[in-house]
């Protein structure tokens, strides 16, 4: 397996850390905490969004700062960019109360991705938990665009309860497809909820694919993915072939700030997709 | 030799009273000088006017965690080992202007980014660059180039680099073992070794570029005979022989990857403070962090850089929590990095044995003797294949 392919540049910018004005387009409040906002360029002065699936750009807001938030929208929509903001800390709360037509600034995209072109005539197994289900969207869309490139298509997602799950309107369509086998799940839910509940593992049994034809895609706590990791194992499906995205504090996304090391690994540079193999054993040590 | 042209890979002898018109040369061609100056008890980078700015006469003494500076009894002008400053203040500040916005109307949050302001300082010339430093240098330029740091790398290129080979080894140095000195190879403009004798003071120069020749046309130079040139190797063999420390560094890059489980980090998690004092005198240390000042009007807001150290709660915060809560993960983030895993970054180690971290550790931790500890009792389990 081989990493992926080399991905579009960052966006021209006066400065590497300097921020490129954009404008929230569409905004939708997904759940409690979270919004996904569309963002484009005012006035649509920027050459074409492009990006891969996996990469991520720093969101800034005037006066207040910057974060690093995953691209979660269609990469075949080369007018804007989607991203789907969680609120965790001051930045993301704040990006929570942005309206209609405000300013954000942007500066990426960073990053390689998830190796979606490897997938080609595999089998495919997504499995995401919480946020970590915005950063496999992407991926999610590239499959279905060219679903005659693929074998069969697992997707699991995982939220802490039904009120959390995240693009509740579209999960409604994939969950028709006959092409697709999408399940979600949540770890606690009242009696008013048909789905079912448990850990995103729980729901790997009904899962079908050819092991040694077949590519993982695992994004989410560290704990699930290894979990998860784990479990595909178990299955069969070699470990070179299960991909994870990791995250830590992200203050440049260009290699410097070293904040972002896991190990050897600058997630910025270097990841923030990982090949499981590569980066397991560091999983397993705390405070790493 | 007055006014001849000097030449690259040419050694040339100045007299110890002539050192003024050598630092009246950088001045004319067009450098500003800093280099080592006493201040507050402690050899520290400064401006540099005059030669009476240098700490002339003075050395240091250094142990874990103890810093004196005394007399030498001599009149040496570089009789000393490193101090508590590293270049990186000039090629890296401590805090640095990325960017700055105003505020615009017509939209919520609305900025343009204003355009830098031209103008450049005066080129630096560093007077007394150690080994151990040029190799630090060379450290930081390749972190800072892989990420294109382009503020870095336009101060880097104007810097004149005046090495000294070093006369004395500082009590905590191990640039031996880190293969980064006593002796400088390369890496220099112009390259001065101190020769002391009761009754004759001179400073042999070897011409490392053309900058460094330019800069001593019109200086008055002699040629260097070939006892001076022997002279001058036996100042840096004799200090390679009176190293303070040693770190034995092969296979360390795995001994410190496959041991995070070590008793040992323990051990020096429960004598680390995590004040930071090691990652603030590495001359390798590049984390920093960025923040956002807004002018209080609102208006305006600048984009800051400052040095931040991986020994602070806040360096591995993620959503509200701290990654490294103890000073375990902090210590042992510190030393891997340094020791280990900056082989897979950048291809070497990240550390040149100059000894600060050891010197400036308030509770006196070395890391030579960590490295030593975990060595003697490797807890690697077999199993364990190793890493890419």
């Amino acid at each position: 397996m081989t990493p992926a392919t080399a991905a579009p540049p960052p966006l021209p910018s006066p400065h590497p850390w300097a921020p490129v004005p954009f404008e929230v387009r569409e905004r939708a409040a997904e759940t409690v905490d979270t919004v996904t906002l569309s963002l484009a360029p005012p006035d649509g002065g920027v050459p074409p969004l492009a990006f891969r699936p996996g990469q991520f750009n720093m969101l800034y807001l005037y006066g207040i700062g910057e974060v690093a938030i995953s691209l979660s929208g269609d990469p075949g929509r080369a007018d804007r960019f989607v991203h789907t903001v969680r609120a965790a800390g001051k930045i993301t709360q704040a990006l929570q109360r942005v309206g209609l037509h405000a300013t954000v600034g942007v500066r990426g995209p960073y990053g390689g991705g998830w190796p979606v072109e490897a997938a080609r005539g595999q089998d495919v197994v997504l499995v995401g938990g919480g946020i970590g289900f915005a950063p496999l969207r992407p991926v999610l869309y590239e499959l279905l665009h060219h679903r005659d490139r693929y074998g069969r298509l697992e997707v699991i997602y995982g939220a802490r309860t039904p009120k959390d799950l995240l693009y509740y309107e579209e999960i409604q369509g994939w969950r028709a497809r006959p092409d697709l086998r999408f399940q979600s799940t949540v770890d606690t839910a009242g009696r008013e909820w048909h789905g079912d509940v448990g850990v995103v593992t729980t729901r790997l049994p009904e899962c079908r694919f050819d092991p040694p034809r077949t590519i993982a895609f695992l994004c989410g706590p560290e704990i699930m993915m290894k979990r998860t990791a784990e479990a595909l194992l178990a299955r069969g499906i070699p470990p070179d072939r299960i991909w994870v995205a990791l995250e830590r504090n992200m203050k440049c996304a260009l290699g410097i700030c070293g904040h972002c090391q896991f190990g050897p690994e600058f997630i910025c540079r270097d990841g923030p997709v990982f090949r499981y193999d590569t980066v397991d054993r560091f999983l397993s040590v705390r405070e790493l | 030799m007055d006014g001849a042209e000097r030449r690259v890979g040419e050694r040339y002898l100045l007299e110890r009273r002539e050192f003024p018109a050598f630092l009246a040369a950088l001045s004319a061609s067009g450098y500003r000088v800093v280099g080592p100056t006493l201040r507050d008890g402690a050899i520290v980078y400064g401006e540099i006017r005059t030669e009476s700015d240098l700490p002339i006469g003075w050395t240091d003494r250094q142990e874990a965690g103890t810093y004196r500076v005394v007399p030498r009894g001599d009149g040496a002008l570089f009789g000393y080992a490193v101090g508590p400053h590293s270049w990186k203040k000039y090629l890296f500040p401590s805090r640095e202007r990325l960017w700055s916005a105003r505020a615009k109307e017509g939209s919520a949050g609305g900025f343009e980014v204003e355009p830098e302001p031209a103008g450049a300082d005066p080129p630096l010339a560093f007077l007394g660059v150690r080994a151990c430093e040029l190799a630090a240098i060379a450290i930081q330029d390749r972190a800072f180039t892989m990420a294109n740091d382009v503020a870095y790398l336009r101060r880097r290129e104007r810097i004149l680099r005046v090495a000294v080979q070093c006369g004395v080894a500082g009590g905590t140095c191990f640039c031996v073992s880190m293969g980064t000195g006593p002796a400088a190879a390369g890496g220099f403009d112009l390259a001065l070794t101190e020769l002391i004798a009761p009754e004759h003071h001179r400073f042999l120069i070897e011409v490392g570029s053309p900058a460094g020749a330019k800069v001593l046309t019109g200086v008055p130079l002699a040629a260097a005979p070939a006892d001076s040139a022997r002279e001058a190797e036996e100042v840096v063999a004799r200090t390679a022989r009176s190293m303070g420390r040693s770190m034995r560094v092969e296979g360390i890059r795995d001994l410190l990857v496959q041991n995070p489980e070590h008793p040992r980090w323990n051990d020096v998690a429960r004598r680390c403070l995590a004040c930071t004092n090691c990652t603030m005198a590495c001359p390798t240390c590049f984390c920093q962090t960025s923040e956002e000042v807004p002018e209080l009007a609102g208006g305006r807001v600048e984009r800051w850089r400052r040095w931040d150290s991986c020994f602070t709660t806040g360096f591995s915060e993620l959503h509200g929590t701290a990654i490294r809560k103890s000073h375990l993960g902090r210590y042992r983030q510190w030393m891997t990095h340094k020791l280990a895993t900056w082989y897979d970054q950048f291809g070497s180690s990240g550390c040149v044995g100059c000894g600060r971290c050891i010197t400036w550790c308030p509770v006196g931790i070395d890391l030579t003797v960590e490295v030593e500890a975990i060595r003697s009792s490797p807890g690697v389990r077999p199993s364990e294949p190793s890493p890419p």
